[in-house]
């Protein structure tokens, strides 16, 4: 008999070439994912003289500073040059490029499963700490610095030291208005943004079953917020709805082959894992952070807490925090006014995302601007195939391209200093939005009720009677 | 890169937690080739007020001599930004106590010669009091794992491998390329074991 097996063991162990006496493991790599940021990378492989390994098995795509209005003529000499330096290292190795223009162009961790590039069972790398999302597929996915990216160029392989194991099991139903997104923030909350850190995790339980594959993509993708750097769902029917027929998934009888082979991508029922986590559905609230760190995130009706009251020396940080954020302790969240709203991110840029938010805004008028740049040119095709850009639009909001957009403000879709920002994004470090920003981090429908009365909100009383 | 075992320089606290990696280099710097260097992004920030004038007060201002950081939980958290190991090193930074590090951080950071050095929630404490605002000569030692600050000596925490690599300097792609013939025979074994592996659209194509 063999020992019980969770999911990450099985991935780990059919992707193990082998295993050096300190314990790292040598990996085969299935996907890598390359994007602008990877010059660094492709910079150490020239200097080496070498070649991408397996230029069938590498993805490049325009997302990190892809311009989401304008992209005919790029004005900005450094984004032009890093879109350049990309365009020629893809052609120079032969990959397949997701360029500006492409129909499929998009952000790589929307492009990927949307392509089918992103596929049960396998490893997928990509120098971005948001790779994590992928694993909603039951994939081994983890973001990786250049050097690694250089590593995994060169040989298709990376070496890595297998995680503690983590599950976080949500049981029962989201309430009206909640989302996969307030999932993340409050476990994130509750276990701090090193509460994984060392572990993948796996998520579980009937909540997690109920979520689409979108849903899902946001909770693997927010798992690096917590501090782990996988994060893992198990393979089913509506993991499968979702890849059928897309461009790179399998097809005819080798799709019958694979789905017999995913069908195997569970964890045993007496596996044990290093940590294990419960949620209840039904307790979780619409979530926003007050904070510079995504641990410092709060139920909409809570109240900002007094950070005299924290404890594990996390006071001096909330003390900060507040400065940054201009806010005060004890003063409810609900009512903060904001600014301006940005709707996308490989967090929440998708087409469900861009529905949710769509729900709220129908027939009304944001009181702040906004910017809404869905998560991939196809996203983008498909919502205004559904009219969605039309809502957007004639609420007051901006209608833009794909791209990475405004969660990093590379491509200069910047929010100015000291302006307050709701936002579907992944982080609201200091000055992630821009030198100066405050960001605040909620669901899509959470950022469109803020763009409709002009401050934080409770989405909830704004969806009643709607069909969401 | 060159492998270290030892390091005689000045300790700095830096007491604040959660210091992520875009506040370690904001993304602004990164299309900067790294040949120009980086050490002036490091916590450009933090450093500086809206108009670029340094603030005096903070750690690295006042000692920009300092070689070894001491630092709060989750330091390298975030993005997972090569380049923010690039600003430390850049910066004249080669090792970071602290009780805990993002782990892709951590990774870049072995992979550049920085050493991430894990010490208790006590012995971050103990040195943020010990060092308080001064900048105080100190000596790391990777064989013996340990930071020595006059007479006080704390161990760290170091992934074996990691200590092995930082100390021999060695490239992973080199020592990869040792493994070839296995490497070879597993793509081998999955074209024809897995054949859904492979992009359908490639598949179709070769």
């Amino acid at each position: 008999m063999t020992a019980p097996c969770t999911l990450l063991d099985r991935l780990w162990t059919a992707h193990e070439i082998v295993r050096r006496e300190d314990g790292a493991s040598l990996l085969w790599v299935d996907r890598h994912l390359v994007h602008e940021g990877s010059h660094h990378a492709f910079g150490k492989l020239a200097s080496r003289g070498a070649r991408v390994a397996e230029p069938d098995l590498t993805f490049a795509v325009v997302d990190h500073y892809a311009p989401t209005r304008g992209r005919d003529r790029i004005a900005d000499p450094q984004i032009k040059y890093m879109v350049e330096t990309l365009r020629k290292n893809a052609h120079r190795h032969g990959l397949r490029l997701f360029d500006l223009k492409d129909p499929g162009q998009g952000i790589v961790h929307v492009v990927g499963p949307e392509q089918g590039l992103t596929l049960p069972g396998l490893l997928i790398n990509c120098g971005d700490s948001h790779t994590s999302t992928h694993g909603a597929f039951g994939a081994l996915a983890f973001g990786i610095g250049a050097t690694e990216v250089a590593h995994v160029l060169a040989t298709q392989t990376i070496w890595q030291k297998k995680p503690a194991a983590m599950r976080i099991r949500i049981e029962g139903r989201l309430g009206p208005g909640v989302s996969a997104k307030d999932i993340a923030l409050n476990w994130i909350a509750r276990l701090g943004a090193d509460g994984a850190q060392g572990h993948a995790i796996e998520y579980a339980g009937s909540a997690v079953r109920d979520l689409s594959m979108e849903g899902r993509m946001t909770l693997c993708n927010l798992s690096i917020e917590g501090g782990g750097r996988f994060g893992l769902i198990a393979p089913d029917e509506t993991t499968y709805a979702y890849l059928r027929g897309r461009p790179y998934a399998p097809q005819g009888s080798v799709w019958e082959a694979a789905l017999a082979n995913w069908a195997k991508l569970i964890t045993d029922g007496t596996a044990t894992f290093d940590q294990d986590i419960h949620l209840n559905a039904r307790e979780i609230a619409p979530t926003v952070t007050w904070g510079t760190s995504p641990e410092q995130a709060i139920p909409v009706t809570a109240t900002i807490p007094d950070p005299n009251t924290l404890a594990n020396g996390k006071a001096q940080g909330a003390r900060d925090a507040l400065d940054y954020m201009r806010l005060a302790a004890g003063r409810p969240i609900e009512g903060t006014p904001v600014d301006q709203v940005f709707i996308g991110s490989c967090t929440n840029g998708r087409i469900e995302d861009l529905r949710h938010a769509a729900a709220v805004l129908a027939g009304r008028k944001a009181k702040v601007s906004g910017l809404v740049s869905p998560g991939s040119a196809l996203v983008k095709a498909q919502a205004e195939e559904e009219g969605l850009d039309r809502i957007f639009v004639d609420a007051g909001l901006d209608w833009a391209d794909a791209g990475c957009s405004m969660c990093v403000g590379m491509n200069g879709d910047l929010v100015p200093p000291g302006k307050r920002c709701a936002s579907s994004t992944n982080r609201n470090f200091r000055g992630r939005q821009g030198p100066g920003a405050l960001t605040h981090l909620m669901s899509p429908a959470m950022v469109a009720a803020a763009a409709i009365t002009g401050t934080i909100t409770d989405v909830r009383p704004l969806l009643e009677g709607r069909a969401t | 890169m060159s492998g270290w075992s030892q390091h005689q320089g000045h300790a700095v606290a830096l007491p604040i937690h959660n210091v992520d990696t875009d506040q370690l280099i904001p993304s602004r710097f990164m299309s900067t080739p790294r040949s120009e260097g980086y050490g002036r992004f490091l916590l450009h920030d933090l450093r500086r007020d809206a108009h670029g004038e340094t603030h005096s007060d903070f750690p690295l201002n006042r000692h920009d001599h300092a070689s070894i950081l001491v630092a709060g939980r989750n330091f390298g958290g975030g993005s997972s930004r090569e380049a923010a190991v690039y600003a430390l090193v850049d910066a004249g930074i080669r090792a970071v106590f602290a009780p805990g590090f993002g782990d892709i951080f951590a990774g870049n950071a072995i992979n550049n010669g920085l050493l991430p050095a894990r010490i208790s929630e006590e012995e971050m404490n103990l040195l943020f009091q010990g060092l308080a605002d001064t900048a105080l000569a100190a000596e790391v030692c990777l064989e013996k794992r340990h930071l020595q600050i006059g007479d006080q000596r704390i161990g760290f925490d170091l992934d074996p491998g990691w200590r092995t690599k930082l100390i021999n300097g060695w490239d992973d792609i080199d020592l990869t390329l040792t493994y070839r013939t296995e490497i070879d025979r597993h793509s081998q074994v999955l074209k024809q074991r897995a054949p859904w592996i492979r992009p359908a659209q490639i598949t179709k194509n070769s």
